[in-house]
């Protein structure tokens, strides 16, 4: 690579190929239709060409690829969740994810950093605790430290938090990574594009037909499709999807806000998430402080930002890290969130024969990318879903089967 | 800050209210597929959302018609109006 760099310097044109193609017009028919040229669409499209041979794809984005929820998180990957189903999707998404680089030959700047959840009260120390064994009986490396392990690792944070709410101990996630979020997407577009993928950048869909229960194709503002299979892979839009064909699902929207400060020398490299504070915060390889809270509290389809965000989460901040004073906000923005009542994606079949979802991300979708991609595009192939996201099924919860995540998802990023 | 605009109460943060999400009226008798319906499925598409907030401060409920795309409220609506004599609920097309 070096050697590689010194040429391209000393090159007087830089001829690099295009990463993604120039416009095409779109073709009459598809095999499969993706909605959502995130992290998540371009990760399917990836995996059904390379692993299924599928590639008659075409991948639609409203925006542009990875404009969406793939660019606007805070690119936080761990598996430290709280049912064994959840751990067990994670943890497979965390082993994809660190050989991702050598897959795509582009750095992804995958991070290794040691993930902290603090506790401040008994009961948060309980969850962990439980989290903890759930963890280890899944063969994850996961456990409770005390107070002095925090202060030696993270010696800059103020244990006692001024004397508010002190931190009793923290579940360690030695796994805990952070990742560049656009170069995941680039490097699953790039491999899908290579492989016979189509991707159409500004193309909306407007409409989705059907015949009886089976899905005939799409309608966009740039003409009609005819296809075999849609999926829908578009986390904040998903319930302008699903109203497109009646289909009743218990998402709501809320937005999630989050923000960096300038940038410093580095000097945090480990991941602190405190849920009692609704902070989490880590330090970019550029050196900014990501930082992020809890998604704002009514629902709202917007990616607009307020300052009542900075403002608490400055507030929580401070607590933790008194000399943040002195920093400066440099940008904020925000996501929209598609929630779920049990804190768990719904993905796979659904009541219309053809049509995928792959939805409910809410605040934890980055760290699936790799393993969402790879599961749906085995469903899509197979038409059947695959054993790791059965439990997230849609039909979960009119069996009263749900996956509850919430001790882990809410602000555990 | 953003201010809320309320015809009872006047002008005050938003920060004073709690959300209580959509209002919705449950079942008096219904199979199981009809309660899951009602206990998880929402409306999660952008549009005017009929919602519950609850004013800290002064201790008293509101009802507004909210628009979930632009987040303007355009509509307070009487509690009175909203209040049910008899549960009903249909799964809704």
């Amino acid at each position: 690579m070096p050697w590689r760099l010194l040429k391209f310097g000393l090159k007087s044109t830089h001829d690099e190929p295009r990463f993604f193609p120039e416009s095409k017009p779109l073709k009459p028919h598809y095999d499969v239709v993706i909605i959502g040229g995130g992290g998540h669409g371009m990760a399917c499209a990836y995996y059904l060409a390379k692993e299924h041979g599928i590639t008659d794809v075409a991948v639609l984005e409203q925006g542009y690829i990875g404009g969406g929820n793939t660019g606007r998180n805070t690119t936080i990957v761990r598996s430290n969740y709280l049912t064994p189903e959840g751990v067990k999707f994670y943890d497979t998404s965390v082993k994809l994810f660190e050989d991702l680089a050598d897959d795509f030959d582009l750095n992804i700047f995958y991070s290794t950093r040691g993930h902290f959840t603090l506790a401040h009260t008994d009961s948060a120390l309980r969850t962990m605790r439980w989290r903890a064994e759930v963890n280890k009986h899944q063969g994850i490396e996961s456990e409770v430290v005390g107070r002095e392990e925090i202060a030696k690792e993270v010696p800059y944070m103020d244990l006692d938090c001024n004397g508010h709410a002190p931190v009793m101990g923290a579940l360690y996630h030695a796994p805990g990574s952070v990742a560049r979020h656009d170069a995941v997407a680039w490097g699953y577009a790039r491999g899908a594009y290579n492989r016979g993928v189509e991707i159409h950048q500004k193309t909306r869909v407007t409409a989705i037909r059907t015949q009886g229960d089976r899905v005939v194709g799409v309608e966009t503002d740039r003409g009609a499709i005819s296809c075999n299979k849609v999926i829908s892979m578009v986390a904040g839009s998903t319930p302008r999807i699903t109203s497109m064909l009646g289909l009743r699902t218990p998402i709501e929207i809320f937005p999630l806000q989050a923000c960096v400060s300038e940038p410093v020398k580095p000097f945090m490299d480990t991941i602190v998430v405190s849920g009692s504070l609704h902070v989490y915060v880590s330090q970019s390889s550029r050196g900014e402080l990501v930082m992020g809270a809890s998604v704002d509290p009514s629902v709202l389809h917007s990616t607009r930002s307020s300052f009542d965000f900075v403002e608490g989460l400055a507030d929580q901040m401070l607590d933790l890290f008194p000399f943040m004073s002195r920093m400066k906000v440099m940008r904020q923005w925000a996501g929209m969130s598609d929630i779920t009542p049990d804190f768990a994606p719904i993905m796979g079949k659904t009541p219309i024969d053809g049509f995928y979802l792959d939805a409910g991300w809410g605040t934890w979708g980055f760290k699936a990318t790799p393993v969402s991609g790879k599961t749906m595009a085995w469903t899509v192939a197979n038409d059947k879903t695959h054993e790791l996201i059965e439990p997230f099924r849609l039909s979960r919860f009119a069996d009263f089967d749900l996956v509850g995540e919430k001790g882990a998802a809410s602000v555990g990023h | 800050m953003k201010l809320l605009d309320c015809p009872v109460i006047g002008k005050r943060p938003i920060s004073e209210f709690d959300y209580l999400g959509e209002v919705r009226v449950p079942p008096s008798q219904a199979d199981e597929l009809v309660w899951a319906d009602y206990v998880f499925n929402r409306k999660g598409a952008p549009g005017v959302l009929r919602e519950r907030w609850y004013h800290r401060p002064t201790g008293r409920w509101f009802v507004f018609d909210r628009d979930t795309l632009t987040d303007e409220i355009v509509a307070v609506v009487d509690a009175a109006d909203v209040r049910y004599e008899e549960p009903r609920y249909e799964i809704p097309a």
